[in-house]
């Protein structure tokens, strides 16, 4: 249906208002309830900083006495850890997406949004990927600002841009993700247990909280083939200061990556993540 | 304003449940401007029907039209039309009302200002000033219905499309929603509504369809249908609790009286008798009748047909033994798993 399609009589003679306009008033305002629901119930927002905070602190000092030399580079357990961490709060804050959507369909709230002549009804997903992308923002910068007055330092400007690159492409692929299992699952009781389950595996078998070279090779494989370690390793190395993309930032066993490769595969996940729920949300949303 | 044609519907069918018939060549034509009845038991259909007119379900055989626009084909022009009072009230109970009430305001693209003056006369209409600034969640049942029915009329809608809107709800609110619809239907609006409750239907419908087990099996002005089944009704009860037993050798006795048409026992009323009769010299027969088969008498009424007399001619049963005789076999679990997307 086009805004030139002169069948819809019903409207009026009034022509149909555009639809950028159209889909961003829908988005702003589902995004808009999301947000008070936020404010008014922040202990999402509290967890969400505090889980990681607790990872950095207490995991940098239970590694605090790692011997010198056992990390690349030579740098300090808590520097090597700041960027896991990071990467780990984002990540799970994506994980969490779906949650609000699936609450919306059990309760019947979406029935309310699909009686509602929404323009696209895209809408309800990218509002849901705004909010999360903003939410995980937040807490990672509040994790990033705790390891700086720990004294892991802070990322120079054009670090910083690259941590932000980072961090969204990971955060859409992981919100497509999510999206996609709220849709797919029965219930939020089924949706909670994937979230559970596939957090802190997750966490393990990436390199967030030690080197590829520490590990024995079974795992070492599964953390070079884990998205999570494409996100952590870039940002380490902007973290251990000199930054160019044309650097080697992973040395897996099949191979070395620069950290342009990891963020095209990060890039080219959050793709292909996107492209293969999109069959799923036009099932579930027409 | 409103045409379904030939629509049907069946739930389940997988390897465990057998499908359920929810819509059976169901055909249903609602005039403009009219307020319209659709009564049945739980189960009969209203619901299914009201979804897929809504487009919140495609069914699997027929035609919907409204205004003109078929929602099959056309449903985002169908939605603008359309306003959809849910039977259970989806709020968000973090949200104040007027919050949700924007938030409803700008899915269906009402100019801001616009928006805030329309709740601004919703508000006042529907009595929400006391508490439209708090949140959902405080809400009573009554209240909830009430912003509910707001939300649905925030973008003008030609046609309101209610599911149960009064069920459960304290009388207060039920004669303040039933106003409105009047006040609704008077100013041109065609407003459709569902319920079991036969008074509701009798008291506010213009015209009304009765379902049954997904089809219509009567329609028309609840006084003509009334009318058309001619014969007094009379009540009779013998004992003020009697038992299966009793009442079939009660309705033996009766049925062969002259005079009387027909003698239904009705389980859901203590088992009391309902009898139709031709005129009013057959309740002294039945009397003395009953005298000399030594049957007490503990109550007996007679009155003009009414609308659960015409589900009782069209059904074999009445409305309350159809709800009884189906309350059972009601799975929420799957009803619910039906309503989520």
């Amino acid at each position: 249906m086009t805004s030139a399609s002169p069948s819809i009589s019903a409207a009026g003679p009034a022509p149909e208002p555009s639809a950028l306009a159209e889909i961003s008033q829908e988005t702003l305002a589902l995004c808009r309830r999301l947000f008070v629901q936020l404010l008014r119930r922040p202990s999402t927002l509290v967890a969400g900083v505090l889980q990681p905070l607790i990872w950095l602190v207490l995991f940098g000092a239970l590694f605090s006495r790692a011997p010198e030399g056992l990390l690349p580079g030579g740098i300090s357990y808590g520097r090597f850890l700041g960027a896991g961490v990071i990467v780990f709060t984002a990540f799970s804050g994506a994980l969490n997406a779906g949650l609000p959507l699936m609450f919306d369909r059990e309760f019947g709230f979406l029935n309310r949004l699909l009686v509602a002549p929404l323009r696209s009804r895209s809408s309800i997903v990218l509002a849901s990927v705004l909010y999360i992308t903003a939410m995980s923002l937040v807490q990672s910068l509040a994790i990033m600002a705790t390891a700086a007055l720990l004294g892991y330092g802070w990322p120079s400007g054009p670090g910083l841009f690259v941590v932000l690159v980072t961090l969204l492409l990971l955060v859409f692929a992981v919100t497509a993700l999510s999206l996609g299992l709220a849709f797919a699952l029965p219930g939020h009781i089924e949706l909670i247990a994937v979230i559970f389950v596939a957090n802190l595996p997750l966490l393990f078998a990436s390199t967030a909280l030690a080197p590829i070279s520490f590990m024995p090779p079974w795992l070492g494989w599964l953390a070079a083939l884990n998205p999570l370690t494409f996100a952590i390793e870039p940002i380490r190395a902007v973290y251990s200061g000199s930054f160019h993309l044309g650097d080697v930032v992973l040395n897996a066993p099949y191979g070395s990556l620069t950290a342009g490769t990891c963020l095209g595969l990060l890039a080219v996940l959050s793709a292909a993540l996107f492209l293969s729920i999109r069959p799923l949300l036009d099932r579930k949303l027409t | 304003m409103i045409e379904l044609q030939h629509l049907s519907k069946r739930y389940g069918g997988g390897r465990k449940a057998q499908p359920v018939h929810a819509l059976d060549d169901l055909c249903l034509s609602v005039p403009a401007g009219c307020l319209y009845g659709l009564l049945g038991p739980n189960g009969a259909g209203k619901t299914t029907a009201l979804r897929i007119l809504c487009t919140l379900l495609a069914p699997d055989g027929g035609s919907v039209q409204v205004a003109g626009i078929d929602a099959l084909a056309q449903p985002r022009a169908v939605r603008r039309l359309l306003g959809y009072v849910a039977q259970e009230v989806a709020l968000d109970k973090i949200l104040t009302g007027r919050e949700l009430l924007q938030l409803q305001g700008d899915l269906y693209h009402l100019r801001p200002a616009d928006r805030d003056g329309r709740i601004d006369e919703l508000t006042a209409l529907l009595a929400m000033n006391d508490w439209i600034d708090r949140r959902c969640g405080t809400y009573s049942g009554g209240m909830r219905r009430r912003l509910d029915l707001a939300a649905g009329l925030l973008h003008r809608p030609k046609v309101l499309v209610l599911d149960e809107p009064t069920v459960g709800l304290d009388i207060e609110s039920r004669s303040a929603i039933w106003q409105v619809l009047r006040q609704l239907r008077d100013q041109g609006t065609t407003v459709l509504l569902s319920s079991h409750y036969l008074e509701e239907v009798d008291a506010l419908a213009d015209r009304l369809a009765i379902l049954e087990a997904g089809r219509v099996i009567a329609e028309g002005p609840p006084q003509q249908l009334k009318a058309a089944l001619g014969g007094d009704r009379v009540t009779l009860r013998v004992r003020e609790f009697s038992d299966a037993e009793e009442a079939e050798q009660v309705r033996r006795l009766l049925e062969d009286c002259q005079g009387v048409s027909r003698v239904v026992v009705n389980r859901a009323q203590g088992f009391s008798l309902n009898l139709v009769v031709d005129d009013d010299g057959v309740v002294e027969r039945l009397r003395r009748q009953l005298a000399e088969a030594r049957l007490p008498v503990f109550a007996l009424s007679q009155s003009r047909p009414s609308l659960d007399d015409v589900y009782l001619q069209a059904t074999g049963r009445t409305l309350m033994d159809a709800e009884l005789s189906v309350a059972g076999l009601r799975d929420a679990k799957a009803e619910r798993k039906q309503a989520m997307r």
